[in-house]
């Protein structure tokens, strides 16, 4: 049911972990859903130096958060608020219809860290 | 890499004297057991032989076995079939939040029939109270269904004593002994049982084929129509092949039955000990004694269910689990949220059912496997013991759920 590149993230995970010093955290989902991904950014002059990941969930739960970090690492935050769950879901050569709206939620786990991000700074 | 198969609940595989017996019922036996010529006498003799094999494993006569094509349509002829045929005594139902879905949607429909359905709670440990099932009982009551064992978590129902009090009741006793047959002694006689539904291919017998066993007396009517095939009750040419595996695999079931208890008693034990002793955080679920003999379901907390066969699977163990991403819906188990069990610990559930021809080697191996994988999967876990769970973080789309 799962791609090859679905499985090879799943079963080899990167960027897995936290940031001690985050300065970005989001995190979307919840234990009734199946589904929680937790984004840490170190975030320097706008650009995304290291990205990891935490996630409670199923393969795709966790082949979509291992391929966000690896999407946004070293790129602008204009360029990672950019990137959507379906983008994501491309670059793993699709997910199942059933894994589409529960288990996509890694770009929005990005998304709230920037935000988080955005929001630390400004104060 | 070598295979283990841990979900016996799901199917198990044809027994070689079973595949071997049917091979003969296609290819050279295969007249029609209606036709009078020779042909069709010797698939008859052969269709009343498994019959009584059948009935034998249930302490049943003959002529009180009626075969289907599997669990879920003795479930429905049971439950619709006793229904419509006793309407005018009554349109009260009673049976349990944990059955099988052919059970419950056959109670849904029901329902939308004009008959009223009780559906009981079940304690921690999936066990119905019978005192429950005697407070539910109306002077409209026509028929109490309660499965034997669960097929997820394999708790064993107080089945003798439901049949006791339905019995005085003079109301109708089903019992959904799919995953129970096979894996525990029955007596239809001694346990008060009026009505059970059985599958072949939970007992080493093939898929498509299962039986209904029905008191003589009982009043039920048939939900489809035809022929004069199992005397008018299920019409339809008969599944010759199948029922001849059933009755073949019915027939070694019962030789077999008490080495299997305890060979799968001893096995399932040795599983849920050693996952205990070496994995932190868990929970068994079901009844610690009175569950199925293969059968066993612990959740694993901070890791969800999927990931967790994925893995299993990828080191050659094939097992269930009761979360939302494999019950193929967006809920985890019903089984499971019935018994109290939160969504998060629902959703790490694990089934392992062990059936007769797994090893100590297979548990030992999967015992190896089990704790790196968990170790795996919590590392990339954000729950831990001191998580809060965010209730209050929502994903955007659960009210659709």
């Amino acid at each position: 049911m799962y791609t090859e590149k679905v499985m090879d993230h799943f079963t080899n995970p990167r960027n897995v972990g936290e940031i001690e010093n985050a300065n970005g955290v989001g995190e979307v989902g919840n234990a009734k859903c199946g589904d929680i991904m937790r984004i840490y950014l170190d975030v320097q002059d706008d650009i995304i130096k290291d990205v990891k990941f935490k996630t409670f969930g199923c393969g795709a739960a966790i082949a979509t958060s291992s391929m966000v970090t690896e999407l946004v690492m070293g790129k602008t935050l204009d360029e990672a608020l950019k990137i959507s769950n379906d983008a994501v879901a491309e670059a793993l050569d699709g997910l199942p219809p059933a894994k589409m709206h529960c288990s996509n939620l890694a770009a929005d786990a990005l998304h709230e860290a920037i935000k988080d991000y955005i929001s630390k700074k400004g104060k | 890499m070598e295979r283990i198969y841990f979900d016996h609940s799901a199917t198990t595989p044809v027994d070689r004297e079973v595949a071997k017996v049917m091979l003969e019922y296609m290819t050279e036996k295969f007249g029609n057991p209606s036709s009078v010529h020779s042909f069709g006498r010797e698939t008859r003799k052969a269709v009343e032989e498994a019959r009584s094999s059948v009935a034998a494993l249930l302490g049943a006569a003959a002529n009180e076995i009626f075969f289907t094509s599997g669990g879920t349509e003795s479930d429905n002829l049971a439950l619709k079939g006793i229904a419509f045929a006793n309407r005018k005594k009554g349109n009260h139902i009673i049976t349990t939040a944990v059955e099988h879905h052919a059970i419950l949607h056959a109670c849904e429909y029901l329902e939308k029939q004009g008959f009223t359905v009780t559906y009981l709670p079940v304690d921690e440990n999936a066990m119905v109270s019978v005192e429950d099932v005697k407070n539910a009982i109306t002077d409209k009551t026509i028929l109490i269904s309660v499965m034997f064992a669960n097929n997820e978590v394999g708790t064993i129902q107080p089945i003798k004593e439901i049949g006791q009090l339905a019995k005085e009741k003079k109301i109708y006793f089903h019992t959904d002994a799919v995953q129970a047959v096979g894996n525990c002694h029955i007596d239809v006689n001694e346990l008060n049982i009026d009505v059970l539904s059985l599958s072949g291919h939970k007992i080493y017998g093939p898929k498509g084929i299962g039986a209904i066993y029905i008191r003589k007396g009982v009043k039920i009517e048939s939900t489809q129509h035809g022929g004069s095939q199992e005397r008018k009750l299920r019409p339809g040419t008969e599944n010759v092949p199948g029922i001849v595996g059933l009755g073949k695999a019915a027939e070694l079931a019962k030789i077999e039955l008490d080495q299997r208890i305890s060979h799968l008693t001893n096995l399932r034990d040795k599983l849920i000990n050693g996952i205990q002793e070496k994995i932190s955080d868990i929970k068994l679920n079901g009844h610690k004694e009175i569950r199925l003999p293969g059968n066993v379901n612990i959740s694993f907390f901070y890791v969800e269910g999927e990931s967790l066969l994925l893995n299993l699977d990828l080191k050659g163990i094939a097992a269930s689990s009761g979360s939302a991403c494999t019950s193929g819906s967006l809920d985890p188990s019903h089984v499971l949220l019935a018994m109290g069990l939160t969504h998060e610990v629902a959703h790490g559930s694990l089934r392992l059912s062990l059936g007769r021809g797994n090893t100590e080697a297979d548990v030992n191996y999967c015992l190896e496997v089990l704790p790196q994988i968990l170790e795996r999967l919590r590392s990339m876990s954000p729950l831990n013991a001191n998580s809060k769970l965010a209730a209050n973080n929502p994903c955007s789309q659960c009210d659709h759920h």
